[in-house]
């Protein structure tokens, strides 16, 4: 038996346009073993949130998995119907999600939406499930928890709503939890010690994590492995030391070329970040060749020809290009 | 004497209250959202607004644009006093300031086009002539660096930076002397963030927009300021010149806040972990309010009146015990 919790292959997501199917996500295939934290990154509309959707059950139409396996530990739940799937979700799945606002219920108390968890999947009574509800809290750093179960989400601030979705995602010890952009909202401190506790609190029950994050900083330092989507796509795999010292792909440098890094403007003053040129395809658009072949630098005629695999690189890792560096 | 030249934007003695009521009918608490401010902004200025999620930094920006009341303090904008009994209307303070918030999408109405949605500003503000109007959205658009012919498409055909784009377009067509951005990248991905930081630093440059900019990424705030204002529930407890504050940050909570700034090229860097548990804005500590998690407090830090600012540079400052016992007699 694998020690992998989850082992997605071959993973394709399609929309369906009437009788016509359009590829959103292809070929995506990767592991995350027990105590693992996982990172996926990539430009914005690439299908990182597509893939969450997919392993918590909760894409919706006109999106749907078209093709592979998701097993988690063992059990492939690609083909699993939403009853199914919802029995699941918050007990074996539980997801983080990017926007905390769409995501809580406006017209419930927070102390409710932890305390339903517990309903739910532990058949608690609602008198204990209050007090479960206010232990998550705590868990999260909540202050004055007691006070805090009876606010509405709105009446929470940015941060604190995290923390709230955190409470919610973490209440019934799940095996993998998918964080999709969980800490854009919060400032670097309490980032970091989110993280952390997020992070300890996963790695003493063994739970799997996969991490989605526009923060390179961030998923370089709390990721074991990295995967970088482009146009629904993984372009790159690899350890998270080397993934950004020594990227493979042209399109992981242009996105390390492109961050505000700390320190840069004392040594070499206000200058312009580089782009990268051009923008991601629509999905409807995607190229015959090399996705990434319109915006490269390194392109030829041989990149635009055909659908580039994915290859092993000699240290370790995949990558999905001809040129590689 | 030469007058110093009057400050665009200057915030004194902000404070924004909210009133919650614990459980139904239960009593009402006062939330210290923001609990005494002052703020400077110039002309062709950036100000960086940092500090801990939940500190009170949209409530200021929101009190700015009068969409929550002032509960204390004064605030004049570009000559004119927007608080208390001076209040001005929605309209005119409209032509000042305008704000650029996080989510470009949910900002935008999905069923209007670009044109009715960058021209709507323009008729209410009088602008009567059609062609007037046409002529100042494509000269927006071509500000922010897209083509006059998308004015006619709608939102959901552009791209997470494109929409930003227009929404900074949509902020900046009243000519507004200031722009608040409310985290306008941290919802963009690596390379769009690039594209929209550039775009705002030539605006400004060009037009001598002055910005408030909010974020929680420091390397963002770090590259775009002329200065920074650090702050922690409900005060702001260092400001500075962006050189100052990244080279000799001198609150404990500066100095724990770029520690934590996480770097992808050195993945070894572990930010100083904060003990202690985050304070409330419903009940802040005694003493300095950021006693409880600071690795330096003393124990005058725990009672008393929060520290005042000591003066550390010509424009430098913070609020701690441990720098007035150094430079007490300054
Ligand atoms: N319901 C839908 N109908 C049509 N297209 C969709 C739908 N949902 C997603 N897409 C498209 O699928 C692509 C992948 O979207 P996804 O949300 O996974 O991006 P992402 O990588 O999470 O981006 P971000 O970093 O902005 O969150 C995008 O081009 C998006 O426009
Ligand atoms: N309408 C409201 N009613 C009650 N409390 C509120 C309201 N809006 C904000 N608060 C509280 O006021 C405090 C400051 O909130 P604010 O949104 O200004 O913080 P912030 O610094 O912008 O935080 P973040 O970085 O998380 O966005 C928080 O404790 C928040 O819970
Ligand atoms: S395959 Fe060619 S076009 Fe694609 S990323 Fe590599 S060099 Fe660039
Ligand atoms: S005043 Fe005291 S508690 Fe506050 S920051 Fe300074 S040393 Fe720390
Ligand atoms: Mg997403
Ligand atoms: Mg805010």
């Amino acid at each position: 038996m694998t020690k992998a919790v989850l082992d997605v292959r071959n993973l394709a997501i399609s929309l369906s346009d009437g009788a016509v199917r359009v590829p959103a996500v292809e070929g995506v295939d990767f592991t995350i073993n027990r105590g693992e934290v996982f990172g996926l990154v990539g430009e914005s509309g690439c299908g990182k949130s597509l893939c969450a959707l997919a392993l918590a059950g909760l894409l919706k139409a006109p999106m749907a998995v078209s093709g592979g396996q998701i097993l988690l530990e063992g059990r492939d739940l690609a083909p699993l119907p939403p009853r199914e799937m919802r029995r699941l979700r918050g007990d074996k799945v539980s997801m983080i999600f990017q926007e905390p606002m769409t995501a809580l219920n406006p017209l419930m108390t927070v102390g409710d939406q932890i305390g339903e968890m517990f309903v739910l999947h532990r058949g608690l009574t609602p008198r204990a499930a209050r007090l479960k509800a206010i232990e998550a809290l705590e868990q999260v750093q909540v202050s004055s928890p007691e006070r805090r179960i009876n606010a509405y989400p709105h009446q929470l601030s940015g941060g604190m709503r995290q923390r709230v979705m955190i409470a919610i995602a973490l209440a019934c010890d799940p095996a993998l939890l998918i964080a999709d952009e969980p800490t854009t909202a919060l400032d670097v401190t309490i980032q970091a010690e989110i993280v952390e506790l997020v992070l300890e609190l996963c790695r003493a029950k063994g739970t799997a994590v996969m991490m989605i994050s526009h923060d390179l900083g961030l998923v370089a330092r709390v990721c074991n492995r990295v995967a970088v989507m482009y146009a629904g796509q993984i372009v790159e795999q690899r350890s998270a030391e080397e993934i950004f010292t020594a990227p493979a792909h042209p399109y992981t440098r242009g996105l390390i070329n492109a961050l505000p890094r700390l320190g840069r403007r004392l040594e070499r003053g206000q200058e312009r970040l580089t782009e990268i040129g051009g923008v991601v395809p629509a999905i409807r658009d995607f190229p015959q060749g090399c996705r990434f072949a319109p915006r490269c630098t390194r392109a030829t005629a041989e990149c635009r020809a055909a659908p580039v695999a994915m290859t092993d690189l000699n240290e370790g890792g995949r990558v999905r290009c001809l040129h590689h560096v | 004497m030469i007058p110093a030249a009057t400050p665009l934007l200057s915030v004194q003695g902000l404070k924004v209250h909210y009133a919650v009521r614990q459980g139904w009918r239960g009593k009402h608490f006062a939330v210290r959202a923001v609990d005494g401010v002052d703020l400077t902004l110039r002309a062709g200025e950036c100000l960086g607004l940092v500090g801990e999620s939940g500190c009170g930094k949209s409530s200021i920006a929101q009190a700015l644009l009068g969409l929550v009341p002032a509960t204390a303090g004064v605030i004049r904008l570009d000559g004119h006093e927007i608080t208390g009994a001076a209040q001005v209307s929605a309209m005119a303070l409209a032509r000042s300031a305008q704000m650029v918030f996080q989510d470009p999408m949910s900002s935008l109405n999905p069923r209007q086009t670009i044109r009715e949605i960058l021209s709507a500003p323009l008729r209410l503000h009088g602008m009567t002539d059609r062609a007037e109007r046409e002529a100042r959205v494509a000269e927006m658009l071509g500000l922010v660096g897209m083509s006059p012919e998308v004015a006619s498409r709608y939102p959901h055909e552009f791209s997470g930076g494109q929409r930003q784009r227009l929404c900074i377009a949509r902020a900046l067509i009243l000519r507004p002397k200031l722009v608040i951005c409310d985290e306008p990248v941290s919802a963009l991905d690596v390379s769009i963030r690039a594209q929209i930081i550039n775009l705002l630093l030539d605006l400004k440059d060009k037009l001598g927009l002055a910005l408030l900019l909010i974020s929680h990424d420091l390397g963002v705030v770090e590259h775009m300021s002329d200065r920074i204002a650090v702050m922690y529930l409900g005060r702001i407890v260092e400001e500075g010149g962006w050189r100052e504050i990244f080279t000799a940050p001198s609150h404990p909570y500066t100095r724990a806040l770029i520690s934590a700034i996480p770097d992808p090229l050195h993945r070894d860097r572990v930010p100083a972990r904060l003990g202690g548990e985050i304070p409330s804005p419903m009940a802040p500590p005694e003493g300095c309010a950021f006693n409880p998690r600071c690795p330096q407090a003393l124990p005058q830090c725990q009672s008393g009146q929060v520290p005042d600012f000591t003066r550390l540079g010509a424009d430098h400052q913070a609020r701690c015990h441990l720098l007035k016992t150094g430079t007490s007699h300054a």
